[in-house]
Protein backbone atom coordinates (compact mmCIF):
# COMPACT_ATOMS: atom_id res chain seq x y z
CA UNK A 1 0.00 0.00 0.00
CA UNK A 2 1.41 3.23 -1.05
CA UNK A 3 -0.90 5.99 0.08
CA UNK A 4 -3.44 6.79 2.74
CA UNK A 5 -5.48 9.98 2.84
CA UNK A 6 -7.22 11.20 5.98
CA UNK A 7 -9.37 14.24 6.45
CA UNK A 8 -10.46 15.61 9.82
CA UNK A 9 -11.92 19.10 10.37
CA UNK A 10 -9.29 21.83 10.86
CA UNK A 11 -10.67 22.60 14.29
CA UNK A 12 -13.58 21.36 16.39
CA UNK A 13 -15.44 22.56 19.46
CA UNK A 14 -15.48 20.38 22.58
CA UNK A 15 -18.37 17.94 22.35
CA UNK A 16 -18.84 18.50 18.63
CA UNK A 17 -19.58 15.52 16.41
CA UNK A 18 -16.89 15.47 13.71
CA UNK A 19 -16.75 13.45 10.52
CA UNK A 20 -13.50 11.64 9.77
CA UNK A 21 -12.91 10.42 6.24
CA UNK A 22 -10.19 8.06 5.03
CA UNK A 23 -9.16 6.71 1.67
CA UNK A 24 -6.50 4.03 1.30
CA UNK A 25 -4.69 2.78 -1.77
CA UNK A 26 -4.93 -1.00 -1.69
CA UNK A 27 -5.60 -3.64 -4.38
CA UNK A 28 -7.84 -5.74 -2.04
CA UNK A 29 -6.83 -8.98 -3.74
CA UNK A 30 -9.65 -11.41 -2.99
CA UNK A 31 -7.45 -14.43 -3.76
CA UNK A 32 -8.34 -17.75 -5.32
CA UNK A 33 -7.34 -16.72 -8.81
CA UNK A 34 -4.50 -18.26 -10.76
CA UNK A 35 -1.60 -16.02 -11.64
CA UNK A 36 0.31 -16.29 -14.94
CA UNK A 37 2.22 -19.38 -13.75
CA UNK A 38 -0.89 -21.22 -12.58
CA UNK A 39 -0.28 -20.66 -8.89
CA UNK A 40 -3.34 -19.71 -6.87
CA UNK A 41 -2.87 -16.25 -5.38
CA UNK A 42 -3.59 -15.98 -1.67
CA UNK A 43 -6.06 -13.46 -0.32
CA UNK A 44 -4.44 -10.10 0.46
CA UNK A 45 -6.92 -7.53 1.68
CA UNK A 46 -7.14 -4.97 4.45
CA UNK A 47 -8.91 -7.13 7.01
CA UNK A 48 -9.16 -4.60 9.85
CA UNK A 49 -9.28 -0.85 10.11
CA UNK A 50 -9.12 0.91 13.46
CA UNK A 51 -8.76 4.40 14.87
CA UNK A 52 -7.39 5.30 18.30
CA UNK A 53 -8.02 8.74 19.83
CA UNK A 54 -6.60 9.72 23.22
CA UNK A 55 -5.52 6.11 23.92
CA UNK A 56 -9.03 4.79 23.32
CA UNK A 57 -10.26 2.86 20.31
CA UNK A 58 -13.03 4.96 18.77
CA UNK A 59 -13.69 2.99 15.59
CA UNK A 60 -13.02 -0.51 14.36
CA UNK A 61 -14.13 -2.22 11.19
CA UNK A 62 -13.63 -5.72 9.85
CA UNK A 63 -13.40 -5.75 6.07
CA UNK A 64 -14.20 -8.66 3.78
CA UNK A 65 -13.02 -9.56 0.30
CA UNK A 66 -16.30 -8.20 -1.03
CA UNK A 67 -15.03 -4.65 -0.52
CA UNK A 68 -13.61 -2.97 -3.60
CA UNK A 69 -10.13 -1.71 -4.36
CA UNK A 70 -8.99 1.48 -2.57
CA UNK A 71 -11.43 1.32 0.36
CA UNK A 72 -13.02 4.58 1.52
CA UNK A 73 -14.09 4.60 5.16
CA UNK A 74 -15.86 7.48 6.90
CA UNK A 75 -17.15 7.64 10.45
CA UNK A 76 -18.02 10.18 13.12
CA UNK A 77 -16.71 10.73 16.62
CA UNK A 78 -17.10 13.26 19.40
CA UNK A 79 -14.26 15.78 19.72
CA UNK A 80 -13.07 15.81 23.33
CA UNK A 81 -9.64 17.39 23.53
CA UNK A 82 -6.77 18.22 21.22
CA UNK A 83 -4.88 15.05 20.47
CA UNK A 84 -3.51 12.64 17.91
CA UNK A 85 -5.75 10.15 16.20
CA UNK A 86 -3.93 7.01 15.12
CA UNK A 87 -5.28 5.17 12.09
CA UNK A 88 -4.25 1.59 11.32
CA UNK A 89 -4.92 -0.57 8.30
CA UNK A 90 -4.14 -4.24 8.96
CA UNK A 91 -3.32 -6.30 5.92
CA UNK A 92 -3.51 -10.10 5.55
CA UNK A 93 -0.11 -11.49 6.46
CA UNK A 94 0.34 -9.14 9.37
CA UNK A 95 1.51 -5.90 7.75
CA UNK A 96 0.14 -2.77 9.43
CA UNK A 97 0.01 0.63 7.78
CA UNK A 98 -0.38 3.47 10.23
CA UNK A 99 -0.83 7.20 10.02
CA UNK A 100 -1.44 9.83 12.69
CA UNK A 101 -3.44 13.03 12.32
CA UNK A 102 -3.89 15.72 14.97
CA UNK A 103 -7.38 16.90 15.85
CA UNK A 104 -7.39 20.40 17.33
CA UNK A 105 -10.23 21.08 19.78
CA UNK A 106 -10.74 24.64 20.92
CA UNK B 1 -33.99 12.82 -52.60
CA UNK B 2 -33.88 9.08 -52.07
CA UNK B 3 -33.50 7.57 -48.64
CA UNK B 4 -30.19 6.09 -49.73
CA UNK B 5 -28.80 9.45 -50.70
CA UNK B 6 -30.00 10.94 -47.44
CA UNK B 7 -28.21 8.20 -45.53
CA UNK B 8 -25.05 8.87 -47.51
CA UNK B 9 -25.24 12.57 -46.73
CA UNK B 10 -25.72 11.84 -43.05
CA UNK B 11 -22.68 9.57 -43.08
CA UNK B 12 -20.57 12.16 -44.89
CA UNK B 13 -21.46 14.82 -42.39
CA UNK B 14 -20.37 12.47 -39.62
CA UNK B 15 -17.11 11.55 -41.34
CA UNK B 16 -16.05 15.10 -42.09
CA UNK B 17 -16.45 17.13 -38.93
CA UNK B 18 -15.89 20.71 -39.93
CA UNK B 19 -14.52 23.42 -37.66
CA UNK B 20 -17.94 24.05 -36.19
CA UNK B 21 -18.71 20.52 -35.05
CA UNK B 22 -16.25 20.51 -32.17
CA UNK B 23 -18.32 23.11 -30.41
CA UNK B 24 -20.78 20.29 -29.83
CA UNK B 25 -18.24 18.29 -27.83
CA UNK B 26 -19.35 17.98 -24.24
CA UNK B 27 -17.17 17.40 -21.17
CA UNK B 28 -16.63 13.78 -20.14
CA UNK B 29 -18.33 14.51 -16.84
CA UNK B 30 -21.67 15.02 -18.64
CA UNK B 31 -21.81 11.34 -19.53
CA UNK B 32 -21.19 9.98 -16.04
CA UNK B 33 -23.89 8.47 -13.88
CA UNK B 34 -24.90 10.78 -11.00
CA UNK B 35 -23.09 8.43 -8.65
CA UNK B 36 -19.77 8.58 -10.50
CA UNK B 37 -20.05 12.34 -10.97
CA UNK B 38 -20.42 12.69 -7.24
CA UNK B 39 -17.38 10.47 -6.74
CA UNK B 40 -15.31 12.59 -9.13
CA UNK B 41 -16.32 15.88 -7.53
CA UNK B 42 -15.63 14.81 -3.96
CA UNK B 43 -11.91 15.43 -3.41
CA UNK B 44 -11.86 13.03 -0.51
CA UNK B 45 -13.64 10.12 -2.16
CA UNK B 46 -12.19 10.43 -5.67
CA UNK B 47 -9.66 7.57 -5.71
CA UNK B 48 -7.57 9.41 -8.32
CA UNK B 49 -6.47 11.79 -5.58
CA UNK B 50 -4.34 8.99 -4.12
CA UNK B 51 -2.11 9.34 -7.15
CA UNK B 52 -1.89 13.09 -6.65
CA UNK B 53 -0.27 12.43 -3.29
CA UNK B 54 2.12 10.01 -4.96
CA UNK B 55 2.85 12.70 -7.56
CA UNK B 56 3.55 15.23 -4.81
CA UNK B 57 6.20 12.86 -3.45
CA UNK B 58 7.80 12.51 -6.88
CA UNK B 59 7.78 16.29 -7.35
CA UNK B 60 10.15 16.86 -4.44
CA UNK B 61 12.15 13.64 -4.80
CA UNK B 62 15.79 14.20 -5.76
CA UNK B 63 17.07 11.65 -8.28
CA UNK B 64 20.58 10.35 -7.44
CA UNK B 65 21.91 11.38 -10.86
CA UNK B 66 22.19 15.14 -10.36
CA UNK B 67 20.19 15.61 -7.18
CA UNK B 68 17.74 18.11 -8.67
CA UNK B 69 14.06 17.54 -8.00
CA UNK B 70 11.21 18.98 -10.09
CA UNK B 71 10.73 21.57 -7.37
CA UNK B 72 14.36 22.72 -7.49
CA UNK B 73 13.81 24.14 -11.00
CA UNK B 74 10.05 24.73 -11.22
CA UNK B 75 9.36 25.84 -7.65
CA UNK B 76 6.07 24.93 -6.06
CA UNK B 77 3.73 22.89 -8.22
CA UNK B 78 1.28 25.80 -8.47
CA UNK B 79 3.63 27.16 -11.17
CA UNK B 80 2.30 24.34 -13.38
CA UNK B 81 -1.18 25.86 -13.43
CA UNK B 82 -2.43 26.12 -17.00
CA UNK B 83 0.33 23.95 -18.47
CA UNK B 84 -1.87 20.93 -19.14
CA UNK B 85 -4.30 23.12 -21.11
CA UNK B 86 -1.58 23.75 -23.73
CA UNK B 87 -0.55 20.13 -24.33
CA UNK B 88 0.12 18.27 -26.61
CA UNK B 89 2.54 20.84 -28.03
CA UNK B 90 5.46 20.88 -30.44
CA UNK B 91 8.84 20.73 -28.74
CA UNK B 92 10.96 23.68 -29.89
CA UNK B 93 14.22 21.74 -29.65
CA UNK B 94 13.32 18.60 -31.55
CA UNK B 95 10.27 19.67 -33.56
CA UNK B 96 8.41 16.57 -32.37
CA UNK B 97 4.98 16.53 -30.76
CA UNK B 98 4.99 15.97 -27.01
CA UNK B 99 2.15 15.39 -24.61
CA UNK B 100 2.45 16.03 -20.89
CA UNK B 101 3.71 12.52 -20.13
CA UNK B 102 6.46 12.69 -22.74
CA UNK B 103 7.42 16.23 -21.70
CA UNK B 104 7.91 15.01 -18.14
CA UNK B 105 9.91 12.03 -19.39
CA UNK B 106 12.05 14.37 -21.50
CA UNK B 107 12.65 16.62 -18.51
CA UNK B 108 13.62 13.58 -16.48
CA UNK B 109 16.08 12.11 -18.95
CA UNK B 110 17.61 15.35 -20.22
CA UNK B 111 17.55 17.71 -17.28
CA UNK B 112 17.61 15.29 -14.36
CA UNK B 113 19.81 12.76 -16.19
CA UNK B 114 17.70 10.05 -14.61
CA UNK B 115 16.34 6.90 -16.25
CA UNK B 116 12.90 7.36 -17.82
CA UNK B 117 9.95 6.22 -15.71
CA UNK B 118 8.28 4.34 -18.58
CA UNK B 119 5.03 5.42 -20.20
CA UNK B 120 2.39 3.61 -18.14
CA UNK B 121 4.44 3.48 -14.93
CA UNK B 122 2.86 4.45 -11.63
CA UNK B 123 5.38 7.26 -11.11
CA UNK B 124 4.80 8.90 -14.49
CA UNK B 125 1.02 8.60 -14.15
CA UNK B 126 1.17 10.12 -10.69
CA UNK B 127 3.42 12.98 -11.72
CA UNK B 128 1.35 13.69 -14.84
CA UNK B 129 -1.86 13.69 -12.84
CA UNK B 130 -0.26 15.94 -10.22
CA UNK B 131 0.87 18.47 -12.84
CA UNK B 132 -2.36 18.28 -14.88
CA UNK B 133 -4.44 18.49 -11.71
CA UNK B 134 -3.11 22.02 -11.16
CA UNK B 135 -5.11 23.07 -14.22
CA UNK B 136 -8.35 21.50 -13.00
CA UNK B 137 -11.28 23.57 -14.25
CA UNK B 138 -9.23 25.59 -16.75
CA UNK B 139 -10.30 25.51 -20.42
CA UNK B 140 -8.26 23.61 -23.02
CA UNK B 141 -6.38 25.86 -25.45
CA UNK B 142 -3.96 23.94 -27.64
CA UNK B 143 -2.17 25.52 -30.60
CA UNK B 144 -2.90 23.87 -33.95
CA UNK B 145 -1.22 26.39 -36.25
CA UNK B 146 2.41 26.78 -37.31
CA UNK B 147 4.57 23.75 -36.49
CA UNK B 148 1.59 21.93 -34.95
CA UNK B 149 -0.43 22.05 -38.16
CA UNK B 150 0.85 18.83 -39.80
CA UNK B 151 0.36 16.95 -36.52
CA UNK B 152 -3.15 18.32 -36.20
CA UNK B 153 -4.01 17.25 -39.74
CA UNK B 154 -2.61 13.77 -39.13
CA UNK B 155 -4.73 13.55 -36.00
CA UNK B 156 -7.85 14.65 -37.82
CA UNK B 157 -7.12 12.08 -40.49
CA UNK B 158 -6.79 9.37 -37.85
CA UNK B 159 -10.05 10.48 -36.23
CA UNK B 160 -12.09 10.40 -39.42
CA UNK B 161 -10.54 7.36 -41.10
CA UNK B 162 -12.37 4.06 -40.92
CA UNK B 163 -10.18 1.40 -39.39
CA UNK B 164 -10.13 -2.07 -37.96
CA UNK B 165 -12.16 -5.17 -38.69
CA UNK B 166 -15.34 -3.34 -37.67
CA UNK B 167 -14.45 -0.62 -40.17
CA UNK B 168 -15.32 2.25 -37.87
CA UNK B 169 -13.93 5.76 -37.60
CA UNK B 170 -13.64 7.48 -34.22
CA UNK B 171 -16.02 10.18 -35.46
CA UNK B 172 -18.81 7.74 -36.28
CA UNK B 173 -19.38 7.06 -32.59
CA UNK B 174 -17.90 10.08 -30.85
CA UNK B 175 -19.57 12.65 -33.11
CA UNK B 176 -22.45 10.73 -34.61
CA UNK B 177 -23.71 8.60 -31.73
CA UNK B 178 -22.95 10.76 -28.70
CA UNK B 179 -25.25 10.11 -25.77
CA UNK B 180 -26.45 6.76 -27.13
CA UNK B 181 -25.78 3.49 -25.37
CA UNK B 182 -23.06 1.06 -26.33
CA UNK B 183 -24.12 -1.94 -24.26
CA UNK B 184 -23.58 -0.76 -20.68
CA UNK B 185 -21.72 2.45 -21.56
CA UNK B 186 -22.84 5.83 -22.76
CA UNK B 187 -21.00 6.99 -25.87
CA UNK B 188 -19.24 10.23 -24.91
CA UNK B 189 -17.82 13.02 -27.04
CA UNK B 190 -14.50 11.30 -26.51
CA UNK B 191 -12.50 14.26 -25.30
CA UNK B 192 -9.50 13.35 -23.18
CA UNK B 193 -9.73 16.19 -20.69
CA UNK B 194 -9.98 13.95 -17.62
CA UNK B 195 -6.84 11.90 -18.13
CA UNK B 196 -4.87 10.45 -16.47
CA UNK B 197 -8.18 9.20 -15.11
CA UNK B 198 -9.31 6.65 -12.57
CA UNK B 199 -11.24 4.09 -14.53
CA UNK B 200 -13.47 1.69 -12.65
CA UNK B 201 -12.70 -0.98 -15.22
CA UNK B 202 -8.97 -0.65 -14.45
CA UNK B 203 -9.34 -0.22 -10.70
CA UNK B 204 -6.63 2.37 -11.07
CA UNK B 205 -5.25 5.41 -12.81
CA UNK B 206 -4.42 5.13 -16.51
CA UNK B 207 -3.26 7.33 -19.35
CA UNK B 208 -5.28 8.56 -22.31
CA UNK B 209 -3.19 6.38 -24.62
CA UNK B 210 -4.13 3.32 -22.62
CA UNK B 211 -7.74 4.35 -23.18
CA UNK B 212 -7.06 4.76 -26.90
CA UNK B 213 -5.75 1.20 -26.98
CA UNK B 214 -9.00 -0.04 -25.45
CA UNK B 215 -10.91 1.79 -28.20
CA UNK B 216 -8.61 0.44 -30.94
CA UNK B 217 -9.06 -3.04 -29.51
CA UNK B 218 -12.83 -2.65 -29.47
CA UNK B 219 -12.98 -1.91 -33.20
CA UNK B 220 -10.32 -4.59 -33.80
CA UNK B 221 -7.84 -2.12 -35.26
CA UNK B 222 -4.07 -1.88 -34.83
CA UNK B 223 -3.07 -1.26 -31.22
CA UNK B 224 -0.45 1.46 -31.25
CA UNK B 225 2.10 1.83 -28.50
CA UNK B 226 1.41 4.44 -25.81
CA UNK B 227 3.35 7.54 -26.84
CA UNK B 228 3.32 6.54 -30.52
CA UNK B 229 2.96 9.29 -33.18
CA UNK B 230 -0.51 7.99 -34.13
CA UNK B 231 -1.90 8.42 -30.64
CA UNK B 232 -0.02 11.69 -30.05
CA UNK B 233 -1.55 13.34 -33.11
CA UNK B 234 -4.95 11.96 -32.13
CA UNK B 235 -4.48 13.43 -28.66
CA UNK B 236 -3.76 16.82 -30.25
CA UNK B 237 -6.88 16.59 -32.39
CA UNK B 238 -9.00 15.65 -29.38
CA UNK B 239 -7.50 18.50 -27.35
CA UNK B 240 -8.56 20.86 -30.12
CA UNK B 241 -12.04 19.33 -30.17
CA UNK B 242 -12.12 19.94 -26.42
CA UNK B 243 -11.12 23.59 -26.71
CA UNK B 244 -12.90 25.62 -24.07
CA UNK B 245 -13.87 22.52 -22.07
CA UNK B 246 -12.55 22.27 -18.50
CA UNK B 247 -9.75 19.93 -17.47
CA UNK B 248 -11.09 17.29 -15.06
CA UNK B 249 -7.90 15.44 -14.08
CA UNK B 250 -8.00 13.21 -12.11
CA UNK B 251 -11.42 12.26 -13.48
CA UNK B 252 -13.42 9.15 -12.68
CA UNK B 253 -14.55 7.10 -15.66
CA UNK B 254 -16.66 3.92 -15.79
Amino acid sequence: MAQMRIRVPKTAKPGEVVEIRTLAMHPMVRGGRNDATGVVTPRRIINTFRAVYGGEEIFRMDLSQGIATNPYIAFTTVARETGDILFEWHEDGGAVFAKTVRLIVQ
Amino acid sequence: MTARRLALLALLSVLAPGPGSAADARPGKDFLSPHLRELQDDDMRNPGTLWLELGAERWIEKPPSNGKSCRDCHGEVASMKGVAARYPAVDKETGGLLNLELRIEQCRTRRQNAPAFGYESESLLALTAYVAGQSRGLPMTVAIDGPAKPHFEAGRDFYTRRQGQLNLACAQCHVGLVGKRLRGDTVSSGVGTGFPAYRMEWNGLGSLHRRFRACSFAVRATLHEPGSPEYLTLELYLAWRARGLPIETPAVRP
